[in-house]
């Protein structure tokens, strides 16, 4: 008996302990091992070491991992974070979670990729990827010029929103029928002479395009979810001889994908900024701690298109400029 | 007894119908440069199906085969890529690392007596573990062309094959001469099929296991410098689905997940099903979504197919 009462009351004063703390921010990517999370990871953990904030940092064993992600935010609100940014592996499974959270008082914002509904969390700093997709989509129409276009689509998967957006943004910028933002359907108007998912890996990309060669030896433009099924596109179009008359637009603007279109591998890629998601969202976390004022809505994080060759009337960064700032490094 | 040849045959029809009923649907599909690209996308699902094979014949299942193949490419393309060491030697590096990895799976499952399941489980999580860590997980670039030319075709038989499948080809001509020409082959079999009758009938079953783990490991290390090859570069994230797809495989190729009974050249029939109905379905201009819906039905129908022949006999 005695011990429990002791317990209690050292309980009791870690409780006390913790409130007189501003807190602990939260951060939980998809995963821990793709590059792109990496960097965001990376400054997040500057911005909040020159903040004098601690970060905690977690991650879902692989996309599409809610249940991990769910564990994460879970395991840090218990150690004291009183703010959560996280780039939902599952837009709609979070939800319930993170509604929780926000009514025990945590702030929560997404990074990367949105809630669904946009308004379940606090805010959403992010890359527009509908935006991103129309970039490349005109850029590829003003390459192809007055040639019609045959549109090989190497996409994500099915059902995933940054997949549609991409997709349809691109279908967009083409100036052929698509679907509205909104949509998590991919459009297949009849210039997409061929479409596979890669889930986003090279290897997987690779295949689906060799195959797309087989059906649609007419194609003229490649759309690749990310660079690494860019890059899996250009080796099958290599291993075919067809390099030079097809060309591959995607999206990411890693500091590898600008050196591929540095390379010509790549015709052009939409660069977004991880980093710069990650420092507004701590520095928005670190208000929230000291003022308790909250952000609000969609910050548009910015997304640049970079070309290796630039075209009239479409606005572009050189590859040097997309190298100088590849995913918002310095 | 003809039933059972008749079910050993199942898979090969299934294959055959496959591919008529594709070669109705695109003029494209029926073609010996199809057929080359076909077999070019199996071959590192084959070769590690293969080490899947040996296993599963024993009765036992290997989840860390994917994530080991992810393993070696990474040893081995920043061995040569970034350490500057001569291609061969770092190839022989990438192969050993996955070589031990694969003893290390033996003797766990030999010594400790764990079940395979969860040794291969534990060693699939370090073993992707290991690749993040020693690549930082960054992609491998600027390789030296002997880590690729693998990748590189052959003119044969009026079109172009990659030096990838020969080598498939070769290690499964390998594999099925020796399960069934000598007594190390029939001792795997025997093995699967009731270990204790085997140990009674003077096999040490241990060292058959060692062995099997073993040689899948090494297996697996030469899918690694396939998926080098056919990538271009070092990986980390590969790997990830592969261990499943070659359990697929060899369901589909009419080896049973219980041990003791199987042709490795089903194993072989089995990457190429998937192969062709994702080849045929890309031509036919079907949704990557069908192609995992046939998938499914087909190894239900394959496990089917072999209880039902089990119960017949």
């Amino acid at each position: 008996m005695r011990r429990w009462r002791v317990l209690g009351a050292l309980l009791l004063t870690a409780c006390a302990h913790a409130t007189d703390e501003p807190g602990s921010i939260g951060l939980v990517t998809k995963t821990e091992t793709n590059p792109f999370f990496v960097k965001m990871k990376e400054g997040a953990e500057r911005t909040a070491a020159a903040q004098v904030i601690p970060l905690l940092s977690g991650a879902g064993r692989s996309d599409g991992d809610n249940a991990g992600q769910v564990a994460a935010i879970e395991n840090q609100v218990a150690a004291g974070a009183r703010v959560i940014l996280i780039s939902p592996s599952d837009a709609k499974a979070i939800v319930p979670t993170i509604t929780r959270l926000r009514k025990e008082g945590v702030l929560v914002i997404a990074l990367d990729s949105p809630a669904d509904p946009i308004d379940a969390t606090d805010g959403f700093f992010g890359t527009d990827n509908y935006r991103a997709g129309e970039l490349i989509g005109a850029y590829a129409k003003a390459r192809l010029g007055t040639t019609s276009p045959q549109a090989v689509t190497i996409d994500l998967l099915p059902g995933h929103p940054t997949g549609a957006q991409r997709h349809n943004g691109f279908l967009k910028g083409l100036g052929v029928a698509t679907n509205d933002r909104a949509s998590n359907e991919n459009a297949a108007p009849p210039e997409v002479v061929c479409s596979g998912d890669s889930v986003g890996d090279q290897a997987k990309a690779q295949t689906v395009m060799e195959n797309c060669l087989q059906r649609a030896p007419q194609v003229n433009v490649v759309y690749a979810i990310n660079e690494p099924s860019a890059a899996g596109a250009w080796n099958a179009l290599v291993k075919a001889g067809r390099e030079k008359d097809v060309f591959i637009v995607t999206v990411d603007g890693g500091c590898r994908g600008v050196a591929d279109v540095a390379a010509g591998h790549f015709a052009a890629t939409a660069q977004q900024y991880p980093v710069r998601m990650a420092e507004l969202g701590v520095l928005a976390g670190v208000e929230y701690l000291r003022s308790g004022k909250k952000p609000s809505g969609f910050t548009d994080t910015g997304v640049a298109l970079v070309a290796g060759t630039k075209l009239p009337g479409v606005e572009s960064l050189t590859v040097e400029e997309g190298a100088a700032r590849c995913w918002g490094t310095k | 007894m003809t039933l059972r040849r008749l079910a050993a045959l199942g898979p090969l029809l299934a294959l055959l119908l496959a591919v008529a009923f594709f070669a109705t649907q695109s003029p494209r599909f029926l073609t010996l440069g199809n057929f080359s690209l076909v077999a070019q996308q199996v071959t590192v699902v084959g070769v590690l199906a293969i080490g899947q094979t040996l296993v599963i014949l024993t009765a036992g299942i290997d989840l860390s085969c994917g994530m080991l193949m992810a393993l070696g490419g990474v040893v081995m393309t920043l061995l040569a890529g970034q350490s500057g060491m001569h291609p061969a030697l770092a190839i022989l590096a990438g192969v050993g690392t996955t070589t031990v990895a694969g003893l290390i799976n033996g003797l766990l499952v030999t010594r400790i007596t764990l079940p395979p399941f969860i040794v291969t489980l534990g060693t699939m999580n370090i073993a992707f573990a290991l690749t993040q860590l020693v690549s930082r997980s960054q992609t491998v670039t600027d390789l030296p062309p002997l880590m690729t030319a693998l990748g590189n075709t052959v003119p044969l038989l009026g079109t172009r094959v990659a030096y990838g499948t020969l080598l498939l080809l070769a290690l499964f001509a390998l594999a099925w001469w020796l399960l069934r020409e000598t007594a190390a082959g029939r001792h795997v079999y025997a093995v699967g099929n009731n270990r204790e009758a085997a140990r009674l009938a003077g096999i040490n079953t241990n060292r058959v296991l060692l062995a099997v783990y073993t040689v899948a490991g090494a297996l697996y290390g030469v899918a690694s410098l396939l998926a080098v090859a056919r990538t271009g570069v070092g990986d980390p994230q590969a790997g990830q689905t592969e261990n499943l797809d070659t359990v697929t495989a060899v369901v589909l190729g009419g080896t049973s997940l219980f041990g003791g009974r199987g042709l490795i050249l089903g194993s072989l029939v089995g990457a190429l099903i998937v192969g062709v109905f994702r080849n045929g379905l890309t031509l036919m201009g079907v949704s990557s979504v069908y192609q995992i819906l046939v998938t499914g039905v087909l190894v239900i129908l394959a496990v089917a197919t072999d209880q039902w022949s089990r119960r017949s006999t």
